[in-house]
């Protein structure tokens, strides 16, 4: 409450001078933090992209002749493929080429959750197969029917989790010819179709970042970086708060339903939170796998280093908690709420809370007002 | 300081809110709630000023929102029950992305967004429509497996042409609605029929928390007043209190509260029962509808009705855009000049919610006085709903209007989306609306298009 009403109290996004004359955004300063962030989101694209072609290359084994290891082997490839898209949902949020509002790909690449029923009616019914029904019916008459995208992938491979100890178990046989149930060929031409499209669509979205192209980095760099880093922190916060602390985590919490958790055919729940987590740090600190570079974290040291270290603190904090949580996620939130699982769900939840609260601070102290929903 | 002048000049005005100069307050429609977004998501944030836990609790109520229901018996124990017969199997369905519905506009669609209430002549025991004994209240076009859908809903149009004074020409689309492969025979030879679409669901809790006695006070029933527009509060029955209440949500505000808004339509639209209501839409024909697995019973408990609710009533009005443009401005006084802010009352103040400070005290501009008033024959669906007679609806808030585009894709408005545009919507105003139609139809092309973009900034 205390912080909304300081924050209105200033005008809607204006550029104000943060102490001492300082101008944390000085263009000399900021333009290289900016350019960073364009860099390591095509890092971690490129990434995202080649650890889905793996998977089309997993998938593909395993249609072309299913037996168990190759099913275990491409479900093993979508978990690696997941570890890079954490991540990139840092550069989501801000109308970006991942989820701009007439061409961002986004909706079809990792909604969730999804009806399993819908995937099933669609490879039980009639419709000749391919990658414009399955996107064409993605999202069609409800928020939940999910046609296209890793989990609906998700679900082919392990198929409902219906263990309190592992993740869903789909018998490799569903893809065989013969064997119950029926439809094993549109199954394997479901998976096939769909694997193919999450890899054009991740494509798609690596190509906007490419650099020395007349594209999206190229418009994004040029920006007044106050501009830029607007939609950086838009980005970071917005993926803290409502999605990974509200829609990811609270709604799984307070519902204590694995149909809430994100990733909930194959249990890999908390790898996708830390990934996420993983990936706000990595976008504060100008880092992205082994490089490190200019960071925001550079700007905010100039006008307040005490902020800084907190920001960092608040960072390293939040991927501790979700390491603490006990696996699998889908478990952890059962039980009455002194139960270690709860405790350990809603501790990071807290701690993904305040880190979101310490962002708008970040953003404050750069002259930025931040407005988070 | 400016607050406390309102109420003077409100002594002075003809209504409320009605002093011309633009104030601040404007352009966040919906007070403290107000949200700053103009994307694909604009419907679908909550408050901007609920906080902490309740803020939430707003996120489990979004997921039980778009969460499909499925058949009984299912492994998803707390979300059966889907149907036996239903229009839609989650509440997202029809208010996708939190916005608006609209009739099929590609050929082969069906109707989703687009439901048909059912009634026959006479009333229930509480004043209410009389159901058809075949079919119910509501038409089911979809079953689950083993069980007979009703039947389909066809839509065919005529058009109407007309013209604007400067000659420029206007055609409207008038649809007619005829019901095919019925699966029980014949309905009643007297069946009347109201096509409703899904409405935007922002600021549903700011209009919630508009006293009853300020609704009372707007209605001019008798036209006093002589302006030719009455306003009627209708007063319909509230099953959780057991006594007539001052009915505002629905397309014929036959709706006391947004939790009885919400109870019935998990059963008329999902085919979900509750404490509430605790029986399925199965008249007695429908053997199979009857006999059908059940989800429980009820198959939607008072926790998850209460968050579906909580969500509901939360869920944040965007802020204006442009407010300030010149042309805006000029189409903001025209809206006034024109007529339509006499029942599309721009200016609110909400009461105190014992439970939700975050809705107490707000000034919002929703744009509806939230009454009655007979829109002519061209509107009319012939089907009384409590005190609401066929010709009469409610009048529908316009905040937020301006995003239903960027939204959902579409602009079909009106109470069946008959409106191609906000344009056409205005242009079928008749009845209480003809007057302000006709200064509308007097306008100059350079007006209209003023007019246009002051509700285009809602």
């Amino acid at each position: 409450m205390t912080k909304q009403g300081w924050l209105a109290l200033m005008a809607a996004g204006t550029l104000f001078t943060a102490g001492c004359g300082t101008n944390a955004l000085e263009e000399s300063r900021a333009r290289p933090v900016v350019e960073r962030y364009a860099a390591l989101t095509y890092e971690n694209y490129t990434d995202v992209v080649k650890q889905a072609e793996a998977l089309r290359a997993a998938v593909e084994v395993f249609v072309a002749d299913p037996t168990e290891a190759k099913l275990v082997g491409a479900r093993q490839a979508w978990l690696d493929a997941r570890t890079s898209y954490g991540q990139s949902e840092a550069f989501r949020f801000y109308g970006g080429p991942i989820d701009d509002e007439d061409t961002g790909p986004e909706g079809q690449i990792n909604a969730w959750p999804l009806d399993e029923a819908y995937i099933d009616g669609i490879i039980d019914g009639r419709e000749p197969l391919s990658q414009e029904l399955i996107t064409s019916m993605n999202e069609r008459d409800g928020e939940t029917n999910i046609s296209s995208g890793y989990h609906a992938i998700e679900f082919l491979l392990w198929g409902k989790d219906e263990s309190t100890t592992g993740p869903g178990n789909r018998p490799y046989t569903d893809f065989v010819d013969g064997i119950t149930p029926s439809n094993a060929e549109r199954r394997r031409q479901y998976l096939s179709l769909v694997t193919k499209q999450l890899v054009e669509d991740l494509e798609s979205v690596r190509a906007t970042w490419t650099p020395n192209q007349d594209n999206y980095r190229k418009t994004f760099v040029a920006e007044a970086p106050k501009e830029a880093v607007l939609k950086i922190l838009t980005g970071l916060g917005s993926l803290s708060g409502a999605e990974l602390a509200g829609e990811r985590m609270t709604v799984a919490y307070d519902n204590k339903d694995q149909e809430d958790e994100h990733s909930c055919f194959s249990d890999n729940t908390l790898a996708d939170l830390y990934g996420n987590a993983l990936g706000i740090q990595n976008v504060y600190l100008g880092r992205y796998g082994g490089t490190d570079g200019a960071g925001l974290d550079e700007l905010v040291a100039a006008v307040d280093p005490k902020l800084d270290e907190k920001m960092k603190q608040r960072l390293q904090a939040s991927l501790d908690a979700i390491q603490a949580i006990p696996a699998p996620f889908d478990q952890a939130i059962m039980g009455n709420d002194s139960s270690p699982g709860r405790q350990k769900v809603k501790a990071a939840i807290d701690a993904l809370r305040a880190q979101t609260e310490t962002l708008v601070d970040v953003a404050t102290a750069l002259g930025i007002q931040l407005n988070l929903e | 300081m400016r607050r406390a002048l309102i109420p003077l000049l409100c002594l002075l005005a003809s209504g409320c809110g009605d002093d011309d100069a633009p104030t601040p307050e404007e352009a966040l429609p919906g007070g403290e709630t107000t949200v700053h977004d103009t994307t694909r998501n604009a419907f679908a944030l909550a408050a901007r000023n609920l906080q902490g836990e309740r803020r939430d609790a707003f996120f489990v109520g979004n997921a039980l929102f778009n969460r499909n229901w499925v058949t009984a018996p299912a492994s998803a124990e707390g979300l059966d029950g889907l149907g036996p017969t239903f229009n839609a199997s989650s509440c997202a369905a029809c208010h996708f992305k939190d916005g608006r519905g609209k009739p099929p506009t590609e050929p082969g669609e069906k109707p989703l967004s687009l439901l048909f209430r059912l009634s026959i002549p006479g009333v229930d025991e509480h004043g209410g429509p009389l159901a058809d004994p075949v079919y119910g209240g509501q038409l089911q076009p979809l079953s689950i497996l083993g069980v007979p859908a009703e039947g389909q809903m066809a839509l065919s149009y005529n058009t109407h042409e007309g013209q604007y004074a400067d000659g420029t020409p206007w055609s409207l689309e008038e649809p007619h609605y005829t019901l095919e492969n019925l699966a029980f025979g014949a309905p009643h030879a007297e069946l009347r029929v109201s096509p409703r679409v899904a409405p935007v669901m922002i600021g549903l809790g700011l209009l919630e928390a508009i006293p009853d006695a300020a609704l009372e006070k707007l209605a001019d029933p008798e036209d006093r007043d002589g302006d030719g527009i009455s306003g009627r509060v209708n007063h319909v029955w509230d099953v959780q209190a057991g006594a007539v209440r001052v009915g505002r949500f629905g397309w014929k505000a036959n709706q006391p509260s947004l939790s009885q808004q919400n109870t019935s339509a998990f059963r008329g639209d999902i085919g979900i029962t509750s404490a509430l209501f605790p029986d399925e839409d199965c008249p007695p024909v429908q053997t199979a509808c009857q006999q059908a697995p059940k989800g429980g019973t009820p198959e939607v408990d008072e926790q998850k009705l209460n968050q579906v609710t909580f969500y509901s009533r939360m869920l944040a009005v965007p802020a204006r855009r442009d407010a300030d443009a010149p042309d805006v401005l000029r189409g903001r006084s025209l809206f006034r000049e024109v007529g339509c802010a006499t029942c599309h009352v721009p200016r609110h103040e909400t009461g105190t919610v014992e439970d939700a400070p975050e809705l107490s005290g707000q000034i919002i501009f929703p744009y509806t006085d939230l009454l009655l008033h007979d829109m002519g024959e061209a509107l009319s669906d012939h089907r009384p709903d409590f005190e609401a007679t066929g010709n009469e609806w409610r009048t529908p808030p316009l905040w937020g209007i301006g995003l239903v585009e960027t939204v959902n894709r579409h602009t079909r408005f009106l109470h069946d989306g008959r409106a191609r545009s906000l344009e056409e919507a205005i242009l079928w105003h008749g009845g209480e609306g003809e007057k302000a139609r006709e200064r509308f139809r007097t306008l100059s092309a350079t007006e209209r298009a003023q007019l246009l973009r002051f509700l285009e900034s809602l």
